[in-house]
């Protein structure tokens, strides 16, 4: 019986939680061992593990792969990029937040009534869209194609910031599955015409969702815009991280909140490798990581260590039962 | 059964739907009173589903008006229709594959007419599972369950909102002899309680032993109003069931 039910922590909620308080504050720990090398893909994986797990809250129950993870990102970026010379750092985080929110609202509305692959195609054209966008205004403008985000932030506070914000989506993620809006995305996952029926105003909960998930990648965009002094819409925009943020969900598995962080670890190891090794075929790659995880692991490496456990468990259970059965 | 002093649960008044050139339901009117179980019959392709369909809010009318204790709901959303206590089974059976048989009888208890949340929820659909005879099935998955208790759970499901209309759309088509007569007693007790439902069925035994009154349509249009017995009996009837005697 897993119904979001109790008010009060359950014994095995108080021990996922204490688990939960222990790997972040490993995790809080590694700019201390004092490596800039593992502290740069430390603030990868923070950033997508936020990226990713924002992603799946929507994506999850839903199944609407939203590739608009660049558009919200980049948005983010450009805030921080372009409002530097006005806000303090901090502050333009916040207006990143209230942007992203505000713009995912109007997508939302316009687009989640459309389903399938017309969604997928849309959110795809849509971070090209607010590419153009800047682009053409910068070009209006008379400005250079880029923003230059000269800040002192060290790489040890945005990793810091990364994980505080990750954790933050962990704690989102936790209270909606808890909530009613988190039943109401499982029953529309599921059968959306029951779920209508059964009274739930379903463009209503997909748009909180994808509002709730999109201000986290719009907040993640102006959190590492930093990281490239130099931003311009090719970095900001580009179509390749919100494909990598789906391949990392897909590999890990969206149908757990802990899911995708199982696939954003190897997968950005992996890609660690890969473009240093082979930095002119990362995209070949990268489209061929994305087949062989949809083909050979579909519910991901969470899918694959349930079914792992339940044949043991089952096969545990068989013997037990022999053994029960002979001595009967 | 309808009589004059009766509060009406639900109204059609001449509610028709087009598809394309396509009439499914043509003028439809009538009245169903608080605690009556109305069937609708009629042979294939007769628009007893669309009229459901108008009624539950998911096609909405091309012209007339639908209305649930007064207010009219033609245009109203399916969720909102819901909410105001219309609850329905399909007529191929769905069920939430990745939910387990409590939390798919949950799923009707939350949002709707009536809702429930945490232990209350929970009660109350352990409560209505028991009733449809699934006690202590809750928590297995409903992939395991046959054809007719994926059926006791769908219809647990449409109870767990406190209904105000139940639509039963061939809730027995599909079930053995034996399962039948479970089924069909399953909605005698709900007549028992005094439920207001509109069943659209083809099994005849069923229509019998369980309406109080019957509404027979053909080509979209009621040719025919009365208690079984009488529709039954209705040579026009007959004839769009069995064709022209004539011919």
């Amino acid at each position: 019986m897993n119904l979001p039910a109790a008010i009060a922590l359950s014994h095995r909620e108080q021990i996922k939680l204490l688990a939960g308080v222990l790997i972040f504050g490993a995790a809080a720990l590694l700019p201390f061992f004092n490596t800039t090398y593992w502290l740069s893909i430390g603030i990868s994986i923070a950033m997508f593990t936020v990226l990713a797990t924002s992603w799946a809250l929507f994506s999850g129950p839903t199944n609407y792969i939203a590739l608009s993870t660049a558009a919200f990102f980049g948005i983010g970026m450009y805030i921080v990029g372009g409002g530097l010379p006005y806000l303090p750092f901090p502050a333009l985080v916040l207006v990143a937040a209230l942007a992203g929110a505000l713009f995912s609202a109007v997508v939302g509305l316009a687009t989640l009534r459309i389903s399938g692959v017309y969604f997928v195609i849309f959110t795809l054209g849509l971070a090209e869209l607010v590419r153009q966008v800047v682009a053409w205004a910068q070009h209006v403008m008379g400005t250079s194609s880029g923003l230059y985000v000269l800040i002192g932030i060290s790489d040890q506070a945005m990793y810091w910031l990364l994980l505080g914000l990750a954790a933050l989506v962990f704690l989102v993620g936790w209270a909606i599955g808890r909530s009613r809006l988190g039943f109401a995305l499982r029953i529309i996952g599921n059968d959306e015409v029951v779920a209508v029926h059964s009274g739930i105003n379903t463009a209503r909960a997909k748009v909180v969702l994808f509002v709730i998930s999109s201000t986290f990648a719009a907040m993640t965009g102006a959190l590492v815009a930093p990281r490239w002094s130099y931003v311009e819409p090719s970095i900001a925009f580009s179509p390749f991280l919100s494909f990598e943020v789906v391949i990392m969900a897909l590999l890990g598995g969206v149908h757990r909140l802990w899911g995708p962080l199982v696939g954003v670890i190897p997968f950005t190891l992996l890609w660690e490798f890969i473009s240093a090794k082979f930095p002119s075929q990362t995209t070949l790659l990268l489209g061929a990581c994305f087949l062989l995880i949809v083909y050979f692991i579909p519910r991901g490496v969470v899918g694959l260590i349930e079914d792992f456990t339940r044949e043991r468990g089952g096969a545990i259970r068989d013997l037990l039962k022999r053994w029960t059965g002979g001595h009967a | 059964m309808p009589s004059a002093t009766a509060t009406v649960a639900l109204r059609a008044e001449g509610v028709s739907k087009r598809f394309g050139g396509l009439v499914a339901v043509d003028g439809m009117s009538f009245a169903l009173a608080e605690n009556e179980v109305l069937g609708l019959i009629g042979p294939n392709g007769s628009g007893k589903t669309t009229m459901l369909n108008l009624i539950s809010g998911a096609t909405k009318p091309s012209g007339g008006a639908i209305r649930l204790y007064e207010h009219d709901i033609s245009a109203t959303p399916a969720s909102e229709i819901a909410r105001r206590g219309v609850a329905r089974t399909f007529q191929i059976v769905r069920m939430l594959p990745s939910l387990t048989v409590l939390e798919n009888v949950s799923a009707g208890g939350v949002f709707g007419h009536s809702r429930r949340w945490g232990r209350d929820l929970e009660d109350h659909a352990r409560d209505l599972l028991r009733r449809v005879g699934l006690q202590g099935a809750g928590d297995a998955s409903v992939s395991a369950l046959t054809y007719i208790d994926q059926k006791r759970v769908e219809l647990a499901r449409a109870l767990a909102s406190d209904p105000k209309v139940l639509l039963l759309d061939e809730w027995l088509a599909g079930l053995n002899p034996t399962e039948l007569r479970t089924g069909i007693a399953l909605i005698e007790q709900l007549r028992a309680e005094g439920r207001t439902i509109i069943i659209v069925e083809h099994v005849m035994d069923a229509i019998r032993s369980l309406c109080d009154r019957c509404i027979v349509m053909n080509s979209g249009a009621k040719i025919a109003e009365g208690t079984p017995r009488e529709v039954l009996a209705d040579p026009e009837v007959i004839r769009a069931y069995l064709g022209d005697a004539d011919a």
